[in-house]
């Protein structure tokens, strides 16, 4: 049993959050999320060369630091912290996932352009009429030759607008919502046929509706087996998941931490609001939350080596703690600020939002919850 | 014990419905719809309407331009203006400031200011909140100074920070509380100011909220010189006014009928999502249930409304027990925006706030269903927090 981190990954953590400390204030944030290119490349690129920390998870046959899911974790918590809008998750995380689960033949190059923040990776997965589950696909791949051509509509791609790939499922067979059939694709995001329509989303970041409209591609294109795409995916999303999981602990525990600084400081009633028993419990409940959270993310994490029903299990466990944990620890920070927290000028309304949105990152906790009844109870139950 | 409505009752659900149907703003109705954002006109357009059929402010005396309706008749009322999805009569003058001028305001003041509330010509704000003063109110610091002007005539000298103030960039005046005598104790040296708020030295600003909208404001006072005639009540017991002012703040703050219709909203947008596993999402087990729930929790709050108006007309006030309806009923419109965001599923995330309207992305109904959810979490804050409503409770109706 043992919970610690090896002095490297204490390092990576003190590395990125010092940087961070220094160029990702509230207020450099806001101006990049309102500029017209929404983020910061030169912060990318800081990540790439100064930082090297876009090798976090890759092996260093790879180019990497030898890393793999902890390395994700402690860099997604940090990110949290400071609300990061910049792609690592698209691009270290899923799209390192597919290439390096994949074993792809171009996936060194790939691999090596990432960590040299060259290659810019979303992961166009959702669509209109879907919900959460990622199977349910009206996005087709035709074969065409030794090729594919791809067809359909894919929704709400974070990230899609500063991309150079996309990674894209759709259906080589199957009906819309089986689990054979799906096939997963590298797909240039300059493609001939790829038509994106940018726009914000309500947590700062970036974000396209995609139409592929007779896409051709080779077939080197197709990661992982042609129609037995799923458990790859599954694996990739899983290994997401924890990552988001651990972008939250940093997003909560700024709102835990935010909110009792702040009830220190405001008085009222001849006090600080601090000294309310009311308003005390209420934070140790905040408090509690965070520290569930953790435990679930690590578990989460340590588990991601698990085989899939286990994995998968106990990935959804964590994305329902954290996703009840986001809502109450978020709401009561916002009541325990009072009005300020409303207001577009102060930080913690942003770390609400997010929080708010992790929600519903890679499926809400109804959905957590139906996927963890049914590999707990059977589907059946 | 009788639920049933007269057919007087019946009779009268017919007449507003028709009414309602017939005479609202056509423009104003497109305007909502679409999502557009309301200019000043439109916000008074209906008020407008209401003014000329009388029918404005039901809860006010008839002396004064009330409608005499019984509590049955205005519950039908605002069922009815739910319904039909009107806008919201502001509530500012009307339901805020208006009860306290014909309740403590001398004959002169009920002449010259309730005509203007009622027909929607002057456009009121509220000053009241201050940066330091907000569950705690009577901490307030903007300080109203006596003075004899060069006239010979008395004025104040108000100078301080307003903060809150909704709707203010539209604001003829303003009903401030402001402290008169600070050597009082907090409540003791408060008085209620009417000023207008194009007096030299006022200027409101915009607070952007987080969803990106401008709907309040702070409000600086910088030797704003106000007659003294414009003081409701004594000087140093304004929070007399304050007081009854909050009470009917709270009692119109359930908003039953609203929710209503936002609960009917709802089940039409889980009847056209599809959940995870096809179909409807509303057929989706873990989402029907929240439904449900929320549902019955809706009701309670309908009948704890109906036993507080029925108390009303045997001539009790609003008194604490409304801290109940305020606390349920904003927690349950705050319970409305979290399932309309989990419904809008990925479509819940996307800003479209600067695109402009129609833009298209994702199903309309999702578009700024988040941003109504940031913004929710007001109404637990404000009109006195959600918290400090327990504290009422606590205090007036347990004796704790």
């Amino acid at each position: 049993m043992d919970f610690s981190f090896t002095d490297e990954q204490s390092m990576l953590r003190d590395t990125v959050a010092s940087y961070l400390a220094d160029h990702y204030a509230f207020d450099a944030r806001r101006a990049a999320i309102r500029s017209e290119a929404g983020w910061r490349p030169e912060v990318w690129k800081a990540f790439a060369e100064e930082l090297g920390i876009l090798g976090a998870p890759f092996s260093e046959d790879l180019g990497g630091l030898g890393g793999g899911p902890v390395e994700n974790m402690v860099v997604m918590e940090e990110f949290g912290k400071a609300l990061v809008i910049e792609p690592y998750m698209g691009t270290v995380v899923i799209g390192g996932g597919f290439l390096k689960h994949s074993g792809h033949a171009a996936a060194p190059d790939l691999i090596e352009k990432i960590i040299g923040g060259e290659a810019i990776f979303a992961f166009a997965y959702a669509e209109p009429q879907a919900r959460y589950t990622w199977q349910d696909l009206k996005t087709t791949a035709t074969k065409d030759g030794t090729g594919y051509v791809i067809n359909g509509q894919k929704a709400v791609v974070i990230g899609a607008p500063y991309a150079t790939h996309l990674i894209v499922t759709a259906r080589t067979g199957g009906g819309q919502r089986d689990a054979q059939g799906v096939s997963v694709f590298l797909v240039d995001k300059n493609a001939k046929g790829v038509t994106t329509r940018d726009y914000p989303t309500v947590d700062g970041q970036r974000a396209s509706e995609i139409t592929f409209e007779n896409v051709s591609v080779g077939v080197e294109a197709l990661i992982g087996p042609e129609g037995h795409g799923l458990p790859l995916v599954d694996k990739v999303m899983d290994e997401a998941i924890a990552a988001t999981c651990a972008e939250a602990c940093g997003v909560l525990r700024r709102l835990q931490e935010g909110t009792v600084e702040y009830t220190r400081t405001r008085k009222q009633f001849g006090v600080p609001i601090s000294s309310f028993q009311v308003l005390q419990h209420r934070m140790v409940d905040m408090f509690i939350q965070l520290e569930q959270s953790i435990s679930m993310t690590y578990m989460a994490t340590i588990r991601l080596s698990d085989e899939a029903p286990a994995r998968a299990q106990a990935i959804s466990a964590a994305k329902v703690q954290i996703g009840k944990a986001c809502r109450f620890v978020g709401q009561n920070a916002v009541q325990l600020h009072g009005g300020m927290a409303i207001t577009d000028e102060m930080a913690i309304g942003h770390y609400f939002k997010r929080a708010t949105m992790i929600e519903g990152v890679f499926g809400s906790t109804d959905h957590h919850l139906a996927r963890y009844e049914a590999l707990s109870f059977g589907k059946a139950a | 014990m009788n639920l049933d409505f007269s057919p007087e009752d019946v009779a009268f659900r017919e007449e507003v419905r028709t009414f309602i149907a017939e005479n609202y703003p056509k423009d104003l109705r497109a305007k909502q719809d679409s999502g557009e954002p309301l200019s000043k006109d439109d916000y008074l357009a209906w008020h407008k309407v209401l003014a000329k059929k009388g029918w404005v402010a039901p809860s006010w005396p008839v002396e004064h331009g009330g409608t005499g309706w019984t509590p049955t008749q205005k519950y039908i009322w605002s069922e009815e203006q739910a319904r039909a999805d009107t806008l919201a009569v502001l509530p500012f003058g009307v339901n805020m400031l208006a009860p306290v001028v014909y309740t403590f305001g001398t004959e002169e003041q009920k002449k010259t200011f309730l005509p203007g509330i009622y027909n929607g010509e002057v456009w009121w704000c509220q000053g009241y909140s201050e940066p330091g003063a907000g569950s705690d109110l009577a901490s307030l610091k903007t300080k109203a100074e006596r003075i004899t002007g060069d006239d010979g005539k008395e004025y104040y000298i108000v100078n301080g920070q307003k903060t809150w103030t909704t709707l203010g960039q539209f604001a003829d005046w303003g009903f401030f509380l402001v402290r008169t005598d600070p050597d009082a104790k907090p409540q003791a040296g408060i008085s209620f100011l009417l000023i207008d708020m194009k007096s030299p030295g006022i200027e409101v600003r915009p607070i952007i909220t987080l969803e990106g909208g401008h709907e309040v404001n702070d409000v600086f006072l910088d030797n704003v010189k106000v007659p003294v005639e414009n003081r409701i009540f004594h000087e140093n017991q304004g929070w007399t006014c304050a007081k009854a002012l909050l009470a009917h703040e709270r009692s119109g703050i359930a908003g039953v009928a609203r929710s209503k219709r936002g609960l009917e909203r709802l089940r039409e947008m889980a009847t056209t999502e599809l959940s995870d596993l096809g179909g409807p999402l509303l057929a989706d087990a873990f989402f029907k249930r929240k439904v449900a729930e929320l549902e019955i929790d809706l009701t309670a709050l309908e009948y704890t409304e109906l036993r507080t108006l029925a108390g009303e007309s045997s001539g009790k006030g609003p008194g604490p027990e409304s801290s109940i309806l305020k606390i349920k009923g904003t927690e349950i419109q705050q319970r409305l925006q979290e399932l309309a965001l989990e419904a809008a599923g990925h479509y819940g995330a996307p800003f479209l706030h600067n695109l402009g309207h129609n833009a298209n992305i994702g199903p309309s109904y999702a578009d700024g269903v988040a941003g109504d959810y940031f913004n929710g979490r007001k109404t637990s804050i404000y009109g006195g927090s959600n918290e400090i409503q327990r504290n009422i409770i606590a205090k007036m109706v347990l004796g704790l």
